[in-house]
C-alpha cells in the first residue's frame, strides 16, 4: 500500500510533465473516515494530494464517459474492466488514456467497521492489518475480516489493461465461489424468493446513489427519470422500487464487473448486487462471458451466434 | 423474473412466425391454461397504497 502511492505519484507527475495527459484522476483523502474521494490533478502540485489505501472503493471509470481530453487514471482491477467496457461502448478511446494500474488488495467495508465500533475517527490500512482509532480506543484487525463482500470474492484484482503497473501483480485466489449468494437465492422456493427481495429493498429510499455511482449507468436520461413515456412509477410503492432495481440490473447485464460501487454508495446499506450478480452468473453460465476482460470480443448481448442457448423459447 | 419470485409458469417465451397460425393458437392456449391454473397474480401488482388484505378484497 505504502509502496503503491509513491509509484502512483511518480508516474502521475511524469506523465503530466511530459504532457502525455491533461489530467490524472486519482483519490485524495475524504472528509470522513474511510471515504476517499476522486481527485482530478492537473498540475504536479495537485498530485501531492493523492492517496492510496483500502478506502478507494469508488470506481473511477465513472468519470471518463465522453471526455475529450487525454486522461491518466489510477485504476484497480475492476476499474480497468469497466474502462474496457467503456472502450467497447465507444465512451472513450484507448488512445486518450494512460492507465496507471493498481494490483488491488481489496477495499475495506466501512459498514462493517462502523457496525463493530462506535465513534471511529480514523482507519489506517496497514496492508495485512487495519488499525481502527476512536476517541478512546485503538484496535487492530485482520484486513481479510473487513473486506467489502465483492472484494472478498474478487477473481480479477489485477488490472486487465494498463500502461504501467504500480506493483507486482497480486496472487489471485482460485478456491472462491463468487456466486455463493446467488446460489442461495436460486435454491429458495418461489415464495421465499419474492419475500427475500421484498425484505432486501424495504429500506430503499430511491435516492439513486447506486445508479449514480455506477460507471455503466451513463444514459443521458435514465429510464427512471423519463416521463414520456413513464416506464416506471416514481413512488415508494414496493413494486416501483423493485421495478427500478430489476430493470437497472438488466441494463447492466453482461457489462457489470461487480466492482461494488453501488452497494458502497447506498446510504441505507442495501446489497442490490444480488440482482446484478445473478445476471453476471447467467452470462457466465450461458455464454462463458465475464465482462470487461478484453476489447477484442463483442459482449454477448450485442452479438448473435447460431448456437446461442434458447431452451427457454417454446 | 423467476429469480425474483414471479412464478415461472407465468413467464413464457415463444417465437411465432406470421405464417404459423396453428402454433400461435397453441401458444395462446398454453399460456392461458398455465396462468389460469395459477389463479390471479398477487405479485408484481401495485397495491396503490392499500395493504395486502384490502387490496385482495377490492380485487376479488
Ligand atoms: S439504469 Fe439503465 S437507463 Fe438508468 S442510467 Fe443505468 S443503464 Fe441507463
Ligand atoms: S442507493 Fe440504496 S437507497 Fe438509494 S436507490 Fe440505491 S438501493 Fe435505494
Amino acid at each position: 500500500m505504502i509502496g503503491y502511492i509513491d509509484k502512483i505519484k511518480q508516474i502521475s507527475k511524469q506523465i503530466l510533465e511530459d504532457c502525455k495527459v491533461d489530467m490524472v484522476i486519482g483519490f485524495r483523502r475524504g472528509t470522513v473516515p474511510m471515504m476517499n474521494e476522486p481527485c482530478v490533478a492537473k498540475t504536479e502540485d495537485d498530485v501531492d494530494q493523492f492517496v492510496w489505501d483500502g478506502h478507494c472503493g469508488i470506481n473511477l471509470a465513472n468519470y471518463l464517459m465522453g471526455r475529450k481530453e487525454k486522461i491518466g487514471i489510477v485504476a484497480k482491477g475492476c476499474d480497468t474492466r469497466n474502462i474496457v467496457t467503456h472502450i467497447i461502448e465507444n465512451k472513450i478511446d484507448r488512445d486518450q488514456l494512460y492507465i496507471i494500474g493498481v494490483p488491488c488488495k481489496g477495499m475495506i467495508d466501512r459498514r462493517q467497521v462502523n457496525n463493530r465500533f462506535e465513534g471511529v475517527r480514523e482507519v489506517i490500512d496497514q496492508g495485512d492489518t487495519v488499525k481502527i482509532i476512536g476517541a478512546d480506543f485503538e484496535e487492530k484487525l485482520d484486513k481479510t475480516d473487513l473486506l467489502q463482500s465483492n472484494c472478498a470474492t474478487c477473481t480479477h484484482p489485477n488490472p486487465v489493461i494498463h500502461d504501467e503497473l504500480v506493483g507486482d501483480p497480486v496472487e489471485v485466489p482460485t478456491d472462491i465461489d463468487q456466486w455463493a449468494d446467488v446460489r442461495k437465492i436460486e435454491a429458495m422456493s418461489t415464495e421465499d424468493k419474492w419475500g427475500y427481495f421484498d425484505d432486501l429493498l424495504k429500506e430503499c429510499i430511491r435516492c439513486y446513489a447506486c445508479r449514480n455511482a455506477c460507471p455503466l449507468c451513463y444514459c443521458p436520461t435514465c429510464f427512471v427519470d423519463e416521463s414520456t413515456p413513464q416506464w416506471v412509477g416514481k413512488s415508494q410503492d414496493p413494486i416501483d422500487v423493485r421495478t427500478f432495481h430489476f430493470l437497472r440490473a438488466f441494463h447492466c447485464a453482461g457489462r457489470c464487473t461487480d466492482c461494488g460501487a453501488c452497494e458502497r454508495a447506498c446510504p441505507v446499506g442495501i446489497n442490490m448486487r444480488v440482482f446484478t450478480q445473478k445476471l453476471e452468473k447467467d452470462c457466465y453460465d450461458l455464454y462463458g462471458w465475464e465482462a470487461g476482460l478484453t476489447t477484442d470480443v463483442r459482449p454477448p448481448l450485442d452479438t448473435y451466434r447460431a448456437d446461442d442457448p434458447e431452451e427457454f423459447i417454446k | 423474473m423467476a429469480h425474483m419470485g414471479v412464478e415461472s409458469e407465468r413467464i413464457h417465451f415463444s417465437w411465432v412466425s406470421s405464417a404459423e397460425s396453428t402454433k400461435f393458437v397453441r401458444v395462446v392456449n398454453e399460456v392461458t391454461e398455465a396462468v389460469r391454473a395459477l389463479g390471479p397474480n398477487r405479485r408484481f401488482v401495485k397495491s396503490h397504497g392499500l395493504d395486502r388484505q384490502s387490496y385482495d378484497e377490492k380485487a376479488a
